[in-house]
């Protein structure tokens, strides 16, 4: 069975270690700090200048000039820090951030990512997104495995306008696990009762799948 | 020390000298920190021709949207626009025009403007569209993109508090781009929901010094929230 979006960001959430300091992206990225394991303490960074993001407010505690970057209104946990946008993307572009997670619209064997523009739609902006990719440790992309029509979203080569080149290094989908180097993906685990032949099926890419490949571990 | 007054308690003060086709630095991140009187003051004005520098471009009926009302934006420097259907409109219908910049390289771009450094290499953007025809430097293998900075003739900028002296202090994520955009005006001007005498902000806890900033005037702010998510205690 596909991972739930839920599911997908479980199996995010498995990644990051104690003390990580974590991006997440809007959608799917967002949730994985839900499912952040016991014994595991992450600082979330919202680029709008917060590093160490809470919980929403209560009513009582509604703040307008408390937000995160999805415009949303948050709360700081302890131990959290505020301060400008050029300081936010200086941790950022410095390589301080140790996850960067996010959403695309395709990706390739070559680490590239395409997520902010489909041409001849509307373009509302990159926001951080360039940044992020330019400038994180690892960053791990979250989507599904094939679009709505069944296409592939894993590529040899993306057609659509580039978010970042040659920075994608892990790619978590509701099919599989896998791990993009060498201009390949390889594969490393596959969701629970997913064959390795519908991953093969449906991934567009040159697809590296060497030995057993273990079903994901999703409570 | 009266030379170093910088208040003003007019309106009429604070952006006077604005004119058509000028360059506006504005700080705010959507609509939190946004310097609401300032931006109702260009409109009542009824500026032309701006090119305006900020991360977003308002809703519909407020922050910098309003300005779109009666087309009074030329160009806008922006990561992200598109809250708003009248900027669509405007925008489908060619009478606007949208650099779309990474969220940090306009950061940097104000940051580097106000430092005095005409431009800088940055990793983000290239081998996409936003590097499209920039100069590309190796470092160390890897590629980078010429960025250059901004400048405004005016910046306008929120801030929580500011002594008579200009130096200015944020409250919580309203700080965003206003510091930087502090710094990257000809004449910057900041409005603040409470003015202070010299002294009562301790210096070492000064966001943006006095230095940077030409005006100061006291609001009185909406502080319209984009989106309101709350939780039960606890959770």
């Amino acid at each position: 069975m596909a991972l739930t979006r839920e599911q997908i960001a479980m199996r995010v959430a498995q990644e990051f270690q104690d003390g990580s300091y974590v991006n997440l992206g809007i959608g799917i990225p967002t949730l994985a700090a839900n499912y952040v394991p016991d014994g595991v303490d992450v600082m979330l960074q919202s680029e709008n200048g917060l590093l160490g993001m809470g919980r929403y407010p209560t009513e009582a505690e509604v703040d307008a000039d408390m937000i995160n970057a999805g415009k949303e209104t948050v709360t700081a946990s302890v131990g959290a820090s505020i301060f400008d946008s050029a300081e936010s993307f200086g941790m950022i572009r410095g390589g301080h951030v140790d996850f960067t997670v996010l959403g695309a619209f395709e990706v390739d064997v070559n680490g590239n990512i395409a997520s902010w523009m489909i041409p001849g739609k509307l373009v509302k902006g990159m926001g951080g997104a360039m940044d992020l990719v330019a400038g994180a440790k690892n960053i791990i992309v979250t989507m599904t495995h094939a679009d709505k029509h069944g296409n592939s979203k894993l590529l040899q080569s993306c057609t659509l306008p580039l978010t970042g080149v040659n920075c994608i290094t892990q790619i978590i989908t509701d099919l599989a696990v896998l791990d993009v180097a060498d201009g390949a993906y390889h594969l490393r685990e596959r969701a629970p009762g997913v064959t390795v032949e519908e991953i093969q099926e449906k991934t567009a890419g040159t697809l590296i799948v060497d030995g057993d490949i273990p079903e994901m571990k999703i409570k | 020390m009266s030379g170093f007054d910088k208040v003003v308690t007019r309106y009429e003060d604070a952006m006077a000298g604005l004119r058509d086709d000028m360059t506006v630095i504005a700080g705010g991140f959507g609509l939190c920190g946004i310097p609401e009187g300032l931006i109702a003051q260009i409109k009542t004005m009824g500026t032309k021709g701006l090119t305006v520098v900020s991360n977003n471009c308002g809703v519909d009926g407020f922050g910098l949207g309003i300005l779109l009302e009666d087309k009074q934006i030329k160009k806008m420097m922006s990561s992200y626009v598109g809250e708003n259907a009248l900027f669509e409109k405007q925008l489908l219908a060619g009478e606007l025009e949208v650099e779309l910049t990474p969220q940090g390289t306009l950061a940097e771009k104000m940051r580097a403007g106000g430092a005095g450094i005409p431009a800088f290499f940055t990793a983000t953007g290239y081998g996409t569209p936003v590097g499209d025809g920039k100069d590309v430097r190796y470092f160390d293998g890897r590629p980078y993109i010429l960025e250059e900075s901004v400048t405004g003739d005016f910046a306008i900028v929120k801030a929580w508090k500011a002594d008579r002296y200009g130096n200015c202090v944020y409250r919580h994520t309203a700080q965003n781009f206003n510091p930087m955009a502090a710094t990257a005006g000809k004449i910057t001007v900041v409005e603040v929901e409470e003015i202070v005498e010299p002294g009562e902000l301790e210096p070492s806890q000064i966001h943006t010094p006095g230095i940077y900033v030409d005006r100061v005037i006291k609001g009185t702010f909406e502080k319209r929230i984009e989106r309101k998510v709350t939780s039960e205690e606890g959770q």
